[in-house]
């Protein structure tokens, strides 16, 4: 067993040193689609935290809430409920979705879009009150002052995304039961993973779950590094 | 002069917190005015009422004579600004937060490059334009605030306590810039002060507000002759003792304040007065100093206030007196509660009420 591993892993190593049209294939798409669930989640999840972080209304606690109990949702549970959105008999089944793309785009969106909602809301209200009235008496309007204060909790917003990014392209449960793990149209990092290793493919797995730690980790590392450059 | 900005019947309720209660006041087109008054008195509201970032709950405002309302609310944020008590800067250099107001007004670069050397001359702070904003000292921070408000040529300058929790020489380079930008700029300026000595020597006209009410409108120097009791308790003007002068020399009193005080005092009175010190005016010692300052007491401790630069305490030597001294001198003479101490005044620096 033990020599299964390093045996593995070095296999692993060469797939990767030698640029394996698969394994860029695998991981390419995995970023692709994971990054424009991030920017999708982005389009909804950025004005509702701004809202949420910036003005004060009743109920306003509880969509906070509720956003923050979603962080725990089980991405099996999501992808079953995405899964009977998107199927034939389903009600956007018309739209064909089901095993694209697209539809894993889609549940990765919604599923980070707690995360996302939830992180750049603490941001913004970690941001000193006063810098809203500060841009409105150096001349901003509502809209621009909500912006300043956007603006000052990049830091935050910066982690949020990474921290979403890492979620998206590490799930398994939406993009399987959405996606389906199809060669070569929605077959990404995760799904592979979980395939090849059933079908006692060791070393394509490790070679994959490498990529993916290494992904996650340079992307976490570089973010840091330019923070820590800006303050 | 026109009226500039005018306020009819303004009131302001928090809950069931009533700030301002119908306060009526006119500034002028040009002039100085500072508005007197104890912390929580309502003057920060009154202000940003004025600077269009909090809404009245009844009343009305004019500027140039036009309601102020929804709809003209960004107008009135172009022409006035205001300076808050407690230093906001945007996380970023000096040069973006100056050049924040310049770019809301579409100015080219260059003409905000000019801006911005400009308003850092006036402040003092030459060549800052590439500093991080958030790391200079405390003095240094409400300069740029006040060189980020100046920037903009505002058609009033709103200015709320500018120099509270600012060390002595920040004070004067902040008074000097304000007193130059009302001379050359003839720029209408509101300035909220608890410091008398500020609003006589900035201001021709003042108000007091009390508990939210305009008490008195007029010149400060008719404001200071208000009774002691409601001057007293308008307070953050501290060192205030009432007692029995009588004169001891040419030019000279002494004033039996009580508790075996006495203090000697560069004017002429007979008879029942109030005066008062400057806290900035007092000298702390841990030893007893030969020098020119005709009052010298011992005492001791007993509060110390921690205000960032500056930390202020509370001596009792007789009667309490009030003193303030830079964070780098209470570190250097290690002072804390009970510590002893000489205090030392000069006689010039006692002022009546």
């Amino acid at each position: 067993m033990g020599n299964e591993i390093i045996d593995g892993f070095i296999k692993a190593l060469q797939l990767i040193l030698s640029a394996d049209p698969m394994v860029v294939e695998i991981s390419l798409r995995s970023i692709l689609i994971s990054a424009s669930a991030i920017m999708l989640s982005g389009l909804w999840g950025l004005p509702i935290a701004t809202i949420l972080g910036i003005k004060r209304f009743r109920g306003r606690f509880l969509v906070k809430g509720f956003f923050n109990a979603m962080l725990g949702i089980p991405t099996v549970a999501l992808g079953l409920v995405l899964f009977l959105f998107f199927s034939n008999s389903g009600p956007i089944g018309f739209l064909r979705l089901l095993y694209s793309p697209i539809a894993m785009i889609i549940g990765q969106a919604i599923l980070v879009t707690p995360l996302t909602v939830s992180f750049i809301t603490s941001a913004i209200e970690s941001v000193d009150p006063e810098i809203k009235d500060l841009a409105k008496t150096l001349g901003a309007s509502e809209a621009e002052a909500s912006i300043a204060v956007l603006k000052e909790s990049m830091n935050g917003v910066v982690l949020a995304i990474i921290a979403s990014f890492n979620r998206a392209i590490a799930e398994l449960g939406v993009v399987l039961m959405v996606g389906g793990n199809i060669d070569h149209l929605t077959s990404v990092l995760t799904t592979t993973i979980a395939m090849e290793t059933n079908k006692g493919n060791i070393e394509l797995s490790i070679a994959l779950a490498i990529i993916l730690l290494l992904i996650v980790f340079t992307l976490s590392i570089s973010v840091n590094l330019i923070q820590r450059r800006k303050t | 002069m026109n009226t500039l900005i005018e306020l009819e019947n303004i009131s302001k309720t928090y809950g069931n917190n009533t700030v301002l209660k119908q306060v009526n006041l006119h500034i002028q087109e040009g002039e100085v005015f500072s508005l007197l008054g104890p912390n929580g008195s309502g003057k920060t509201t009154l202000l940003r009422i004025m600077a269009g970032i909090e809404k009245p709950t009844s009343g009305e405002m004019r500027f140039k004579g036009a309601k102020v309302g929804d709809g003209n609310l960004n107008d009135l944020r172009l022409k006035t600004t205001m300076v808050f008590q407690k230093t906001a800067l945007f996380n970023t250099s000096v040069y973006k937060n100056i050049a924040y107001g310049l770019r809301l007004r579409e100015r080219s670069k260059k003409e905000t490059d000019q801006k911005v050397r400009e308003v850092l001359k006036t402040v003092k702070l030459e060549g800052y334009e590439k500093r991080s904003a958030k790391k200079l000292s405390g003095g240094e921070q409400q300069r740029v605030a006040l060189a980020r408000a100046l920037a903009l040529d505002t058609e009033v300058l709103l200015l709320d306590e500018p120099t509270a929790n600012v060390d002595p020489k920040n004070v004067s380079i902040i008074e000097d810039v304000l007193s130059w930008v009302n001379r050359e700029k003839k720029t209408t300026m509101v300035v909220a002060t608890h410091n008398m000595f500020q609003a006589e020597t900035l201001a021709k006209r003042a108000a007091l507000l009390l508990e939210g009410k305009i008490v008195k409108v007029g010149a400060p120097q008719e404001i200071f002759k208000l009774p002691p009791t409601l001057l007293a308790s308008y307070a953050r003007l501290e060192n205030v003792f009432s007692g029995i002068s009588k004169i001891t020399g040419e030019g000279t009193s002494l004033v039996d304040i009580g508790d075996g005080v006495q203090i000697e005092t560069s004017f002429e009175k007979i008879g029942n007065t109030t005066v008062f010190v400057r806290p900035e005016d007092i000298i702390v010692s841990l030893n007893p100093i030969v020098s020119s300052a005709r009052n010298s007491f011992e005492g001791r401790i007993v509060e110390v206030s921690d205000l960032g630069a500056i930390v202020k305490l509370r001596v009792k030597a007789g009667r309490d007196f009030t003193v303030q001294v830079t964070k780098r001198s209470f570190n250097d003479m290690q002072l804390n509660i009970d510590s002893r101490v000489f205090l030392a005044f000069k006689a010039s620096s006692v002022q009546t009420v």
